[in-house]
């Protein structure tokens, strides 16, 4: 039922000063892409990707950005949180060679999908883009899964000085890639999508979540796609034709906010 | 061929599925894809004068027998929504623009602005369970629901729905009060006002503690008010409460429907379930050698 149950935090790992990810038992079964409501009794209830998948135990990493991922970012091992989920579709991880791009925080749901396609021996890119390199986290993870690694800073603290999308500019040029893989904040996946012109794509967006299970329109793009249920994973096709992408999103009232 | 079109006031539909207020409603693109899966009509979020952003999450939860919410009317404000509307009536989707407000003069300001960004009909909503000032506060007293159903009518030349709830002590006053104010319609019922508590945290698990509930736990009572109100105003009447299959849509109609709205329907069935309720009323009506929905409405009363 799509109430929220209530789980305790096994584990709590604090991944740099203002990103942590908490476990909690969760067996319901799961794919890359797909997220929770999360609740935070007495403060809020918000959509969070999974960032680790077991078969009984779940993960989410989390930026602390406002007032309910402040709260959560104070709670620890043993503390409660409600969880409903899982919901949208996740990613189609398939092909021989695929280009993950993660900005920001959009690296920690972006790591269950490298996982899979490792697994899956397809071969693996991944371009972390990063304000300053304080802000990254997930590299050794990546690595184990046998990942080419490129980091991008705006500062130039690490890796390449400048934007994710300059990066994946240059390597889309070099190498042929089957598919790109991307979430991080929406004017960077338009310009990606730009860049990727016949490569296959794959996007993670984010909008505002009430339901979470596509009745109340909040989330809603384009001509009526709930980012809660035909997504929050889109494809270049869809994204081209919605005239949202890039443009706007919608905060709690319905108004319009441009990027 | 079976004949499923009705008419509400001048509102003439292609068939008796209506989009309910508050579902896939808050933008043009989703009503659309409404319109697209089959409903005849879309009735808007309910909008007021002033963009609000409603209650914190969570505002959603799944029940054992229905949902229960506390969106807490959130909305962008009659203005900035006049181009969802002005958007959609590019597309020839039959629109019932829904308004709240807390007295006459608002509920008169939102009308006119409706009719002239383009609706078909207004929907009064005076029944809304949990919003402080609005709703069920205006929707309770017989004398403000024809005070604000005659200033509108006064004001506006499109039919004018009045929303009620079943949270009264008599749905029939009420309802009469809105016939008596010249409304052109009732809509009935409003979700319930109800609550859920979650045992482990000890504490309601809406935000706002408590919520409207709908789906299928609520149909009996939606019939019920149908019932009741068909048998006493000359008014049509509009069903919406728990309309999940084409046997329930049918139930309405023989109390006395004229048309059946589905909200939580679309969490169950998905958005096609305007067309798949079409097809089971057809196919009963065959079964049972009724060619036109027509005939079928207020049978229960004989
Ligand atoms: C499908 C999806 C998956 C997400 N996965 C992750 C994740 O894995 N890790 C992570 O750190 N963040 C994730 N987010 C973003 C996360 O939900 C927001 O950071 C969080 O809601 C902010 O709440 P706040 O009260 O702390 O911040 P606020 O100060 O309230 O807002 C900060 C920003 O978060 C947005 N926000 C606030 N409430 C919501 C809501 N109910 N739904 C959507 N956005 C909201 C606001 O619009 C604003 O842009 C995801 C969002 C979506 C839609
Ligand atoms: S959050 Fe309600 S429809 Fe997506």
């Amino acid at each position: 039922m799509n109430s929220p149950q209530i789980a305790k935090i096994t584990e709590a790992k604090t991944e740099n000063k203002d990103v942590k990810t908490f476990m909690f038992e969760y067996p319901k079964k799961m794919i890359p892409g797909q997220f929770f409501m999360i609740w935070i009794p007495g403060v809020d209830e918000i959509p969070m990707s999974v960032s680790y998948i077991d078969k009984d135990v779940k993960g989410i990493t989390f930026r602390k950005v406002g007032e309910a991922t402040n709260a959560l970012f104070d709670l620890g091992k043993g503390d409660k949180i409600g969880i409903r989920g899982p919901y949208g579709n996740g990613f189609k991880i398939n092909g021989k060679q695929i280009l993950f791009v993660g900005g920001g925080t959009g690296i920690a749901m972006l790591a269950p999908a490298v996982e899979e396609a490792g697994i899956n021996n397809i071969s693996l890119t991944i371009i972390i883009g990063v304000k300053n390199s304080s802000e990254l986290f997930f590299e050794d993870r990546f690595k184990k899964c046998g990942a080419e690694i490129h980091i991008s800073t705006d500062d130039g603290s690490k890796g390449y000085k400048g934007f994710a999308t300059d990066l994946a500019d240059e390597l889309l040029s070099k190498e042929k890639f089957t598919s790109v893989l991307t979430c991080g904040p929406e004017i960077m996946m338009k310009s990606l999508l730009d860049l990727c012109k016949n490569i296959p794509f794959q996007a993670s967006l984010e909008r505002y979540m009430k339901c979470g299970v596509g009745i109340c329109s909040q989330c809603c793009i384009g001509e009526g796609l709930r980012v809660c249920v035909e997504g929050p994973v889109f494809d270049g096709k869809t994204l081209r034709n919605i005239e949202d992408f890039g443009v706007y999103k919608r905060d709690a009232t319905g108004r319009k906010i441009r990027f | 061929m079976i004949d499923t079109t009705t008419k509400i006031a001048s509102l003439k539909l292609r068939n008796p599925t209506i989009l309910a207020s508050g579902i896939m409603d808050e933008d043009a693109g989703s009503m659309k894809r409404i319109f697209d899966c089959g409903a005849s009509a879309v009735v808007t979020k309910s909008i007021g004068l002033e963009s609000r952003a409603g209650y914190p999450n969570p505002t959603f939860a799944e029940l054992e027998h229905g949902i229960l919410n506390a969106m807490g009317l959130p909305n962008p404000g009659i203005n900035e929504f006049e181009g969802e509307i002005r958007k959609l009536k590019d597309s020839n989707v039959p629109m019932i623009g829904s308004i709240f407000g807390s007295n006459s003069h608002e509920f008169v300001e939102l009308s006119k602005k409706m009719q002239n960004y383009g609706v078909d009909a207004l929907e009064l909503n005076m029944s809304c369970p949990h919003a402080k000032g609005y709703g069920l506060e205006t929707g309770s007293d017989p004398k403000l629901v024809r005070e604000i159903t005659s200033k509108v009518k006064e004001s506006t030349n499109i039919p004018v729905f009045v929303k009620l709830s079943s949270n009264l002590t008599d749905i029939v006053e009420i309802a009469k009060a809105a016939e008596d104010g010249n409304a052109d319609g009732i809509v009935a019922i409003n979700s319930v006002k109800a609550m859920k508590i979650d045992l482990e945290l000890k504490m309601p698990v809406l935000a706002n503690k408590t919520g409207g509930y709908s789906g299928m736990a609520i149909k009996p009572i939606g019939i019920r008010c149908v019932y009741e109100i068909a048998k006493n105003v000359d008014i049509p009447v509009i069903g919406v409460g728990g309309v999940t299959t084409g046997e329930d849509a049918l139930e309405y109609i023989m109390a006395g429907a004229s048309a059946v709205q589905i909200g939580s329907g679309v969490y169950y069935r998905g958005v096609d379930i305007f067309k798949k309720i079409c097809r089971e009323m057809e196919c009963w009506m065959e079964n049972h050698n009724y060619t036109r929905l027509s005939e079928l409405i207020g049978v229960a009363h004989k």
